[in-house]
């Protein structure tokens, strides 16, 4: 008995000194593909797959390049990346929202993109550093019950939503990515404080927490809340299905309020990719005019280079009275979640 | 077994002021709290729950036992994220049966939490009451005692210990679920760790809440153990018990039956009801067959092989733990089982970060999944083990040694028998658990290879979580076959 237990302990232990040792090694792992002629790039990708493999498919054909797309949630597979660190097989981080990206950036994980790259898109929708580029832009909005609200009925600002008109009638999500880069906008341009008595006064105003964008869409169009703050493109895509009496409308808010936020999904080169060189030609891919295109009809989001129009049923990029701000500075979600746990609204 | 504690530690020792700050924040004894009476609540009435249907199923006449058996245990297959949302949409205040706003919070998630993880009891606590000596409950009944006292004095302490595994079991469970939790809205301490990751890239600050996880769990693990220790299976004789005579329900039938249609309705007909109606709407949208029938294969394929190697290693550590207990012994056990606490993409990111220094030849193999679903759910098959080899007389090894065997023969002639059902009962916890499992495969499988969640969680992504009911179906429909082979041949 004695011995099957010591065995056993020894197991572990060298279990664990094992997986220690391994630990110092990161230099030791490197990757053997020839850095001439690529054949094959690695895209870690946060935005879905039905909406981005088949343009990802047209770009195999057009450049030859083979693609192995991981799917997954943006923030989780940045945080993958971090966790490889200069082991990561991934090429290209194409994600959801800037943040992430920024957070790989700091981390040190980016490479330069090259200024023909980046010079394609307008400074205020990419990286200071130039390590990464917006491909895409969404807008925050009012989405509204158009059954029960007039244009006329709704606010100037995102801060009249905590008047008692609306009590109980408003939803958001607030652990979703996108709120809490709006969160971050109305500290940056009203102050910690007002944005911790906005969130406080919502939550006591009965704003209702759904855990999907597309939740707060769907509870509209039910009638269990009349209006929510959300994305542009969730509407026009559920009204592209729906037909014309999809009953949800939305509503920009005007001069320069936070609750009309724009910001952008993106794309970056990692530091440690030996296809450096493919991966920005998968990024110009991205920007260049038929991809841009792709995205306002299939996806419903702003063209970010180029001249493509905007998609249908919202009004131009530039026409949206955006909040004053530099994107760079929306990755401080850390002072945001703690903003938003104590105002209790998770 | 501990590179996600390993893991945890290299993180928290990376930046030990801001894990410090983690710590601190206001809301995380608060949120822990909240978990914690959670899961209390979950554990009694999974207890309860199991207990009864685990009685019914095995010492009753009750009508139609065979199938019931199966039928009580399917609504595990039912990952908890689509379970809340299916009660979510016919209870919730927009609710197709009632409009209610119960659904929210404590007591949806309560109710959902109790359904789907019911089963982690009700197999351990079925696999012991089959190998039960009846002859004690028969001197018990010879002594004119009542059934309903017979069995509080005399089977209920014998069950102890497979009630206390597979309540723990519950326990971690719900400590560690984000997706019911996550859709119930009740604030849990996992939206916490996810939200670490998701919204601030914290790795330090999601470390930190992980490892109190471990921690709570560790001091669960040894009171569980403590309780263990106090309860032996006495048996009246040694030798294989005889099976007991089932007790004769009479009158009392059809309440029993009506209790487990409802157990079975409430947890098993409504969702597959509910998805049966969306995936007619699904069907209109041409669903990719081939890829489904795909993600099936590999769904099997991976569960399947999961639950074999999670039975292979718990082996040893469940022998340790029913021959030779100790704090030692306890330690090991412990740390076997922390992979459970934590919630999935903890474990799945701790073999990212190893797999990529120490093993970057198996790094995104499905040699690596496998290993993360074993690391992970252990203790699914440890649990269950464990009591099963707690019921084996040490007398009867005893008596097989002395008669000249060895002892590997006396093991594989007499303990591995005796211990089958419950062997059996923690491979198909671990199946049923990995076949829906999510953040593991996304982070870690082959790139391309999709399972049945991974398709769900595509669908349900792209668009609302109707998309998902096609391959949320085929889940449980692949699920059922194996779960009723495993089940029957548990005689």
């Amino acid at each position: 008995m004695k011995r099957s237990t010591s065995s056993l302990c020894a197991a572990l232990a060298a279990a664990a000194s094992l997986a220690f040792a391994g630990c110092g090694d990161d230099e030791s792992t490197t990757a053997s593909t020839p850095a001439a002629a690529t054949k094959e790039l690695t895209v870690y990708s946060g935005r879905d797959e039905e909406l981005v493999a088949p343009l990802l498919k047209t770009f195999e054909t057009e450049s030859g390049i083979k693609l192995n797309v991981r799917y997954g949630d943006t923030a989780e597979l940045a945080a993958t990346i971090r966790e490889e660190g200069d082991n990561s097989p991934a090429d290209v981080f194409f994600g959801q929202d800037a943040g992430a990206l920024g957070a790989l950036h700091k981390a040190g994980q980016l490479a330069d993109l090259p200024p023909a790259t980046l010079d394609r898109v307008e400074d205020r929708y990419r990286s200071a550093d130039g390590t990464w580029t917006g491909t895409s832009a969404r807008a925050r909005v009012l989405a509204y019950d158009t059954r029960e609200l007039k244009e006329a009925d709704l606010p100037d600002s995102v801060m009249d939503l905590t008047g008692p008109e609306w009590k109980g009638k408003v939803g958001w999500a607030p652990t979703n990515a996108s709120f809490q880069s709006f969160v971050t906008a109305l500290r940056l341009t009203k102050g910690d404080d007002v944005a911790e008595q906005w969130l406080k006064d919502m939550k006591a105003n009965g704003a209702k927490a759904y855990e999907k964008n597309g939740l707060v869409r769907d509870a509209i169009a039910s009638g269990e809340i009349q209006a929510g703050l959300i994305n542009h493109y969730y509407v026009l895509d559920a009204a592209s299905k729906e037909g014309d009496d999809y009953p949800v409308g939305l509503h920009f808010f005007p001069g320069g309020d936070p609750g009309a936020l724009v910001n952008v999904a993106s794309a970056g080169v990692l530091k440690s990719s030996e296809n450096t060189a493919a991966g920005t030609q998968l990024v110009d891919f991205l920007l260049s005019d038929a991809s841009q295109k792709y995205f306002a009809d299939k996806t419903f989001e702003y063209p970010l280079a180029g001249t493509t129009p905007a998609p249908t049923g919202v009004p131009a990029l530039d026409s949206i009275e955006q909040p004053d701000l530099d994107l760079s500075n929306l990755d401080d979600l850390q002072g945001t979640l703690e903003l938003i746990e104590q105002s209790g609204v998770l | 077994m501990a590179v996600p504690l390993v893991y945890l530690g290299i993180v928290i020792a990376s930046d030990p002021q801001a894990a410090w700050e983690a710590l601190w924040r206001p809301r995380t004894a608060a949120l822990l709290g909240r978990s914690l009476l959670l899961a209390a609540a979950v554990a009694t009435t999974t207890t309860l729950l199991a207990v009864t249907l685990a009685w019914l199923t095995t010492r009753t006449d009750l009508p139609g036992r065979r199938v019931w058996t199966a039928l009580v245990v399917l609504p595990f297959v039912v990952p908890s994220y689509i379970g809340a949302y299916l009660f979510v949409s016919a209870l919730g205040p927009g609710g197709v049966i009632a409009q209610t706003q119960w659904v929210y919070g404590f007591t949806g998630a309560w109710l959902v939490l109790t359904l789907f993880t019911y089963p982690l009891v009700l197999l351990p606590v079925r696999a012991t009451l089959r190998r039960l000596d009846p002859a004690l409950e028969e001197a018990a009944a010879g002594m004119g005692r009542s059934p309903l006292s017979v069995f509080l004095t005399v089977t209920l302490p014998q069950l102890v210990p497979a009630i206390g595994a597979g309540a723990l079991l519950a326990v971690l469970y719900t400590l560690a679920d984000f997706g019911a939790v996550s859709i119930l809205r009740f604030d849990a301490f996992t939206r916490v760790i996810y939200q670490s990751y998701r919204a601030s890239f914290d790795r330090t600050g999601a470390a930190t809440l992980a490892a109190l996880l471990v921690v709570v769990m560790l001091v669960l693990y040894f009171a569980e153990g403590r309780l263990r220790d106090r309860r032996s299976s006495p048996r009246s004789s040694p030798g294989t018990a005889r099976v007991a005579r089932p007790v004769a329900l009479g009158r009392w039938r059809w309440p029993a039956l009506l209790f487990c249609s409802a157990v079975v309705g409430i947890a098993l007909v409504l969702p597959i009801g509910t998805l049966l109606v969306w995936s007619g709407r699904a069907l209109a949208g041409s669903p990719d067959w081939p890829r489904i029938a795909d993600g099936a294969m590999n769904s099997l394929l991976t569960a399947g092989l999961a639950a074999t190697v999670a039975v292979v290693v718990a082996l040893p550590v469940a022998l340790l733990g029913a021959r030779y207990p100790g704090r030692r012994t306890r330690t090991v056990e412990a740390i076997s089982s922390s992979g459970y606490v934590l919630p999935g993409i903890v474990v799945a990111l701790s073999l990212v970060f190893f797999g990529t220094r120490v093993a970057p030849w198996a790094y995104q193999t499905l040699g690596i999944v496998i290993f993360a679903l074993v690391v992970h759910f252990l203790p699914l098959a440890l649990g269950p083990m464990r009591t099963g080899l707690l019921q084996v007389p040490r007398s009867v090894e005893e008596a097989g040694r002395s008669a000249g065997r060895g002892p590997l023969e006396v093991w594989a002639t007499i303990t591995a028998p005796l211990a089958r059902g419950a062997t059996l009962a923690g491979a198909a916890l671990v199946f049923l658990t990995t076949i829906k499992e999510l953040p593991t495969i996304i982070l870690l499988a082959p790139t391309g290879f999709g399972t049945l969640s991974t398709e769900i969680w595509r669908q349900t992504n792209a668009s609302v979580f109707e998309a998902g009911a096609i391959p949320a179906l085929v889940l449980l429909a692949v699920s059922a076959p194996p779960l009723f082979a495993l089940l029957a041949r548990d005689r």
